[in-house]
């Protein structure tokens, strides 16, 4: 706290009296203004608050729908087809929520992805990085139970098929199930307990760990896409050369960010909602039945990769773990890059190469997930499922051994 | 290479600074006005609240002199009142006892601003709603009723706080309410087929 | 900065493009050998309120004796398709219903159950469960097949419990089929392909006419599946284009602020 400032001193009227009361200006001063970020951010890092703003659309829309949705096994499809149809704007309140999940995946991978490019998960952002793998593990968790609330069929059989997963837990397994579901088979009490979960409880998680994201990465600073910190150079006031006060310049620019992603948004919400059937799919449209599966079981886009891992193995036992250790393996990332350097930008090739096989297989398999799991779809997933492991498994070895360039003393802006 | 990264030797035009500024600002906040539409929209009652609040057709054929039924109307109750026609012809006489004879300060729509409070003389509605606070007024309809006195010209009582309204729904003098009975929007399709919530047409009376 | 952006652009646009070339084969994955059945569409246009107004009326006329539309009140059909209440009541509505209500069918779930051992599903989302494309293909592929109980099956959903309610119309037509050998896992398969239709018993309509028929009430059922559709449309365009205005403020604001940065 500032002791030697007076943040009310000298200010007339109702500022000076908050300032009194409540340390604004002071919080403007010192975490807005003050905390000077490198001046080189590229378009890789618009997502961040990209995903502040989709968190904030879907709290907004997701309270307006619970006003009008009932959480109830009878009357849950139903209500949502009120909603699109006799609540006024009521259609545009849904599509905002189901499009926001979508998005929100969108943002934060992107966002994911640039840590990976820039190495933002090394020392000393190791928390920052395990923080974001949380909120990760949030987010999967609160858009799951969040799909099964239409109680559309693909909400039942998917909710089916997901909680069966922790059926694979040795000994316990079968009792966790029945204990997940509140009943024999997945039934009201299921979709009552993922209403209140995701309405309230992962909500409140998912605030927190933002909070907790936020005052990591004000601890540590932001890195950069030369890898470098900047708070290894100061001038002569203490801030940083390649420093710039986050506010005005990135508030701006985090504005132009949330411009273009509006129309992005807006563009799917009023002419594509559906997407194709991959934000809102088919079977979804019609109620839950529980003697009719849909032909092709496939969770929403999103989950789609790691779906494809799961069915890559022929025992259900061994996809289930293979599938937890592909996020699981993500939290080891900062420990598991040896580079000198943290940027992909002065690694040597291979880490090059390993990183584009690493998107490409991430997008195969998504791809993979929404095919029918058999003949060559299921062969193909197997060779990704390898090539997405062999990112991690390998780069202890491949970041060691490679040929790097030196990272630069100063901040530079191409790439 | 320089020590800080802000500052050119440009000078900052501030005028052009401020009215972008105000600018993005202005078309943000506009833009978020659009967007609260929809959220503050989806509160007026939807298109079920509103096919239930539907005008509401009651069959008076079956209804005796004297007799009253209580129906619901937006969610509110509705007293239908056949009144013999003594009743009609005593509501001149009580007059100098109530608060606003001519309801000029009540609330009842044009064509039932009369001595009768109705559109035809032998039909009273009205909401069931006692004007002071709220509760359903009970219906005492016999003169000199035992329960109310002697002099009792017949009309509602309320249990709450004891208002008393005349067979127009008037209110007496010496009652906590001030205002009398409020009339619904109401019509007659037939002479038999009384309508709540469409209104008569302007001539009024059936 | 510029190869940055270029390459990000790049990967952005194939993402995109690959998430839209996902959609189709998700659905062509779907069934066996492709017919040329299969790529029949009714090409249709909600816009087209005529066509609407004439799909209303074919469904209330041939579909809601057994089909519901719970979703769906009279009034708002009434409403988005400009039929004035008296046609509306007169043409439109099941005796007895009152103009707020919702469509529902005379036709008990018990009893169609006891008939035709399925009850008959609401349609009111049926367009966007399975596509207008298989909702009209339905329609069309119905073919004349004397051993099932009702006289006919369908190419769409083999095995349907529906009988052809629109026999009268388009009469029944004949399928012809190849018989053609496969293996299969090593053994050797038969597989029935159906390879045309043939004109069978006639019916009122022309074939022509018996398309322009499907066509509207495929139309009228998608307008059922999401009414508010054209809204949605004309809002959109408003919107965009408001943010293009809002997003060129902000960058220009951007770009003044950052005039300071070297």
């Amino acid at each position: 706290m500032a002791a030697a400032t007076d943040f009310a001193a000298g200010k007339a009227g109702f500022r000076g009296w908050l300032n009194k009361r409540l340390p604004v200006d002071e919080f403007m001063e010192s975490q807005l203004i003050g905390y000077f970020a490198p001046k080189n951010f590229n378009l890789w890092y618009f997502f961040g608050s990209l995903a502040l703003l989709v968190f904030v659309i879907q709290i907004l829309s997701g309270i307006f729908l619970t006003m009008h949705y009932k959480p109830s096994e009878l009357l849950a499809f139903d209500s949502v087809e009120y909603i699109m149809r006799e609540v006024e704007g009521g259609w545009i309140i849904r599509y905002m929520h189901s499009t926001g999940a979508s998005f929100f995946f969108i943002v934060v991978y992107l966002h994911m992805f640039r840590a990976m490019l820039y190495g933002s998960y090394r020392a000393p952002r190791e928390l920052l990085w395990i923080l974001g793998m949380l909120l990760y593990l949030a987010l999967m968790a609160e858009a799951f139970m969040g799909y099964v609330l239409p109680w559309g069929n693909m909400s039942y059989w998917g909710a089916q098929v997901i909680v069966n997963l922790f059926g694979t837990i040795p000994v316990i397994g079968p009792g966790i199930v029945e204990w997940i579901r509140g009943d024999y088979g997945i039934a009201d009490s299921t979709l009552n307990r993922f209403f209140a979960l995701h309405v309230i409880a992962v909500p409140f998680a998912i605030a927190f760990l933002i909070l907790m994201h936020l005052v990591a990465l004000r601890q540590t600073g932001s890195n950069n896409p030369d890898g470098i910190e900047i708070k290894a150079r100061l001038n002569a006031d203490g801030k940083p050369v390649d420093g710039i006060p986050f506010h005005p310049y990135y508030t701006v620019k985090d504005v132009v960010g949330v411009g273009v992603f509006l129309i992005f948004f807006c563009g799917v919400i009023f002419f594509v909602p559906t997407l194709g059937g991959l934000f809102l799919e088919k079977p979804n449209f019609e109620p839950a039945n529980y003697l009719s599966t849909p032909q092709h079981i496939a969770p929403v886009w999103y989950f789609t990769a790691f779906y494809a891992m799961l069915r890559a193995v022929p025992d259900q036992q061994m996809g289930a773990l293979l599938m937890l250790l592909a996020i699981v393996v993500l939290f080891f990332l900062p420990w598991l890059d040896r580079s000198p350097v943290k940027s992909i930008r002065y690694k040597g090739w291979l880490s090059k190469f390993f990183l584009g096989a690493f998107v490409v297989s991430f997008i195969a398999l998504s791809y993979l997930g929404l095919m029918p799991a058999d003949g060559l779809y299921v062969i193909l997933a197997r060779i990704f499922t390898t090539v997405y492991f062999a990112f991690f498994i390998l780069m202890p070895w491949y970041t060691s051994i490679e040929k790097t360039k030196p990272a630069p003393e100063r901040v530079t802006y191409h790439g | 290479m320089s020590d800080e990264s802000v500052g050119g030797s440009d000078a900052v035009d501030t005028s052009r600074r401020k009215f972008l500024t105000v600018a993005t600002a202005a078309t943000g906040a506009v833009g978020v006005g659009f967007t609260l539409v929809p959220f503050i929209s989806s509160w007026k009652p939807s298109e079920r609240a509103r096919a239930l609040g539907a005008p509401l057709e009651i069959d008076i054929s079956k209804l005796e002199p004297g007799q009253m039924i209580t129906q619901s109307w937006r969610k509110q109750p509705i007293y239908v009142v056949r009144r013999t026609p003594e009743a009609v012809a005593a509501l001149a006489k009580v007059e100098p006892s109530l608060k606003d004879p001519k309801s000029e300060t009540s609330e009842q729509p044009k064509y039932a601003q009369n001595q009768m409070r109705s559109i035809k003389p032998e039909v009273l509605v009205l909401y069931a709603a006692c004007t002071h606070l709220g509760c359903l007024p009970k219906q005492y309809f016999t003169q000199a009723d035992p329960a109310m006195g002697a002099d009792w010209p017949g009309g509602f009582f309320c249990p709450c706080h004891g208002s008393r309204f005349d067979l127009a729904g008037r209110v007496f003098n010496g009652s906590p309410a001030s205002a009398n009975l409020r009339v619904p929007p109401h019509s007659f399709e037939s002479d038999s087929m009384l309508v709540i919530g469409v209104d008569a047409a302007a001539q009024g009376a059936g | 900065m510029v190869k940055s952006l270029h390459r990000s652009f790049v990967a952005a646009a194939l993402i995109a493009a690959l998430a839209v070339g996902i959609a189709a084969p998700v659905r062509a994955a779907e069934s066996g050998p492709h017919a040329a059945w299969m790529d029949w569409q009714p090409g249709n246009d909600i816009g087209n309120v005529a066509s609407l107004q004439r799909g209303a009326a074919h469904f209330m006329g041939y579909c809601a004796g057994c089909h519901s539309l719970k979703y769906v009140r009279y009034s708002r059909v009434a409403e988005d398709l400009n039929i004035p209440e008296a046609q509306m009541e007169k043409l439109l509505m099941l005796p007895g219903a009152k103009k707020g209500d919702y469509i529902t069918t005379p036709l008990s779930a018990a009893d169609a159950e006891a008939w035709f051992g399925k009850a008959p599903p609401d349609l009111s989302l049926i367009t966007r469960a399975k596509g207008s494309d298989y909702v009209y293909q339905f329609m069309k592929t119905f073919y004349a097949a004397p051993s099932r109980p009702t006289g006919v099956d369908n190419l769409a959903l083999p095995g349907t419990a529906m009988p052809h309610v629109l026999s009268a119309l388009q009469g029944v037509q004949e399928a012809k089929f190849k018989v053609v050998e496969k293996t299969v896992d090593g053994a050797k398969v038969t597989e029935k392909v159906w390879e045309s239709f043939e004109a069978g018993e006639p019916g009122q309509l022309s074939a022509d006419e018996y398309d322009a028929f499907l066509r509207d009430t495929v139309n009228f059922l998608e307008y059922a599946g999401e009414p508010y559709k054209a809204k949605r449309l004309s809002l959109g365009v408003w919107v965009i284009l408001f943010l293009l205005v809002f997003t060129l403020f902000a960058y220009l604001l951007k770009q003044e602020y950052w005039k300071d940065v070297k």
